[in-house]
């Protein structure tokens, strides 16, 4: 029989802040290491470490490195790797729990493409409770910057155009748009929602 | 009509393989009277079906003929084959078991002559062989069968070439009237030794054993190497028959996986070291073995072998479970796709043959049986009180190598012994 105590010491302090903050972040810990998951990765060739890497620098308490990774923003969610792991970890579930608290703590790399478009679709979407995608898609064009924007929004003139023609993007969503009946209350939850995490997080004394 | 003479002090085992005829000749040893029923034509089971055993790498036709010696001197155990069991009724000490046994339509005067079998003309997937070559439909099932009697496959029946392998038996041992019979014996305890099978490769999809042809099993490997099997001794591969000099063996395919078998079979890592001998033995230095494996689990004695695998500079180690495999159009090649995870490296290799060390599970679904044994979440024979007087032995019980699979018979002939025993102190 395993030692309490003992089981306790090696377990150290990052894996248990990620067992404890992480969504799914208790499973870190059942993973055996056999690398099915960033085998089978297709974008795998472009991170810096494969989720299997990433389960083992937590237990090894590589806090800044694990939380500073752009590799858990490159997940795709095609779940190859849940559907292979052979511990049935939910690998794609962990890498957004990381992303997600890694940018909660103001460590994710600056300038990471992905989490700016999740920001943006953030912003645009918990204002109203819908998706405005004009504003949106426009907030994109000039993510990175006037000419940036001004270039791409010719080169999608065409398929802009066209969507206006099938009305599938109206103009006048520019003023203001859709939302949902009530935005108000909307708000509350998310504020509610919030509140909570926050409490749990600073609950987590390591 | 099968003639069976049994009481309650019979000792019943179920499984004619290393364990239940180990089971069966420990018990009938110690003076106990002993039947022994085996589904198929021949007893032997997987056992039968290996070129050679590990550590000692010795052959295991020699403990089969031991044991078939020991079974022909002892007139305690009385072999049915072809024999299932249907249905059990009663409680320990006082078993009432249906037995059903399938038609030979070859009797004992067979001599094994094979003239039967030279004049049929259909053909069969090869059972012994795993289907890798075709055998006749009047067959003996294996050069050293016992009871050495051939069969006529019941999908000859009413077929010319049944009524032609009938004209060309000199010993009139074919009877194609013969029934399927039922029998009910009274027996004090019973044996479950139903071993095992291998795991279905196809379900391990990304590894594609159902659409790559140089992707083989490693009981499909082991009879590659048998000199009496398919390719006649040699490793060739399916795809083209060109010999595979550079291997590689996947260990954990099926095994240690929640989507497959969640237990760990435990023999495969040592088969696998025991299969990259048979690799050297076939080329000396110009083959290659390649092990992609999650962990080495070769458990104490075998730490030896391990090692001693190990120097070989043939044999490569990749710590690895391999995500999954394609082929190269050309080559026919499968590649192999993965993570090395000492260094997180990623890897594309191509090899001339694949090798999947492929997992043990209980050969029967004991919950159809409708018998009332305690089975555990993997499908295995838990020995627990409530089984009253019937016992799991080999792999029935656990996924164990041979080794510990007859010591597992020989607990399970001292469990039973004591329940006859108990029978007849009773009945004084």
């Amino acid at each position: 029989m395993s030692n309490p105590v003992t089981v306790e010491k090696y377990r150290n302090n990052f894996l248990r802040e990620v067992e404890a903050n992480v969504e799914e972040g208790d499973w870190v810990k059942r993973c055996m290491q056999c690398g099915v998951c960033s085998g089978s990765c297709p974008l795998g060739p472009h991170w810096e470490h494969p989720p299997q890497e990433l389960f083992m620098m937590i237990r090894a308490g590589k806090r800044d490195e694990v939380l500073g990774s752009s590799s858990m923003w490159m997940c795709t969610s095609c779940y190859n790797c849940i559907a292979r792991c052979p511990r049935e970890l939910p690998i794609t579930h962990i890498m957004h729990g990381l992303a997600h608290y890694a940018k909660r703590l103001g460590l994710s790399p600056k300038n990471q493409q992905t989490k700016k478009f999740a920001q943006k679709f953030w912003d645009n979407l918990s204002k109203k409770g819908r998706v405005n995608e004009l504003k949106l898609g426009l907030s994109l064009y000039f993510m990175n910057g006037f000419m940036e924007g001004v270039k791409m929004s010719l080169k999608m003139q065409k398929v802009g155009l066209g969507m206006l023609k099938t009305k599938r993007m109206s103009p006048f969503e520019m003023l203001g748009g859709h939302g949902c009946k009530d935005s108000k209350g909307l708000q509350a939850i998310l504020n509610k929602a919030r509140e909570i995490e926050e409490a749990k997080i600073s609950k987590f004394q390591g | 009509m099968t003639d069976v003479v049994a009481t309650n002090q019979t000792i019943l085992v179920v499984g004619g393989g290393i364990s239940g005829m180990t089971a069966a000749l420990e018990a009938a040893e110690c003076g106990k009277d002993v039947i022994l029923i085996e589904k198929n034509p021949s007893l032997g089971g997987r056992v039968s079906q290996l070129y050679k055993y590990f550590p000692k790498m010795c052959h295991p036709t020699c403990g089969l003929e031991i044991n078939l010696r020991r079974i022909k001197a002892n007139q305690k155990v009385r072999v049915l084959t072809m024999a299932e069991v249907a249905s059990i009724t009663g409680d320990t000490g006082n078993y009432s078991v249906n037995i059903k046994v399938s038609p030979r339509y070859v009797t004992e005067n067979c001599t094994a002559c094979g003239d039967c079998r030279d004049v049929v003309e259909a053909e069969f997937d090869d059972e012994h062989n795993y289907g890798l070559k075709k055998r006749k439909g009047a067959y003996l099932p294996f050069f050293m069968a016992y009871p050495q009697h051939y069969v006529v496959d019941p999908r000859l029946i009413g077929t010319a070439d049944a009524d032609k392998a009938k004209s060309a038996c000199k010993s009139n041992a074919i009877d194609l009237d013969m029934q399927e019979e039922s029998l009910t014996i009274n027996v004090g305890a019973i044996i479950w030794a139903t071993g095992w099978k291998p795991f279905d490769a196809q379900k391990i999809q990304a590894y594609g054993y159902d659409r790559i042809p140089n992707v083989i099993t490693s009981v499909e490997f082991e009879r590659m190497m048998d000199p009496t099997g398919p390719t006649g001794g040699k490793i060739l591969r399916p795809s083209d028959g060109k010999e595979a000099k550079d291997i590689a063996f996947i260990q954990c395919a099926g095994s240690r996986d929640r989507n497959y078998l969640k237990h760990c079979s435990r023999i495969c890592c040592t088969a696998t070291l025991k299969q990259t001998t048979y690799v050297r033995e076939q080329y000396a230095d110009e083959g290659k073995s390649t092990i992609y494996y999650i962990d080495i689990r070769a458990i104490d004695r075998f730490e030896d072998l391990y090692h001693k695998i190990k120097a070989d500079k043939t044999v490569f180690f990749l710590k690895s479970k391999v995500a999954n495999i394609t082929q190269d159009k050309a080559t026919a090649n499968p590649i192999l796709h993965g993570v090395n995870t000492e260094g997180y490296k990623r890897y594309t290799n191509s090899h001339e043959l694949v090798v999947l060390a492929i997992g043990m599970e209980p050969s029967i679904d004991f919950n159809q049986l409708g018998v009332n044994l305690t089975i555990n979440e993997h499908g295995f024979i838990e020995n627990d009180p409530s089984n009253g007087g019937m016992f799991g032995a080999g792999v029935a019980t656990d996924a164990l190598d041979v080794n510990r699979a007859v010591q597992s018979a020989t607990a399970s002939a001292l469990r039973a012994i004591q329940v006859v025993n108990q029978v007849a102190t009773a009945e004084g």
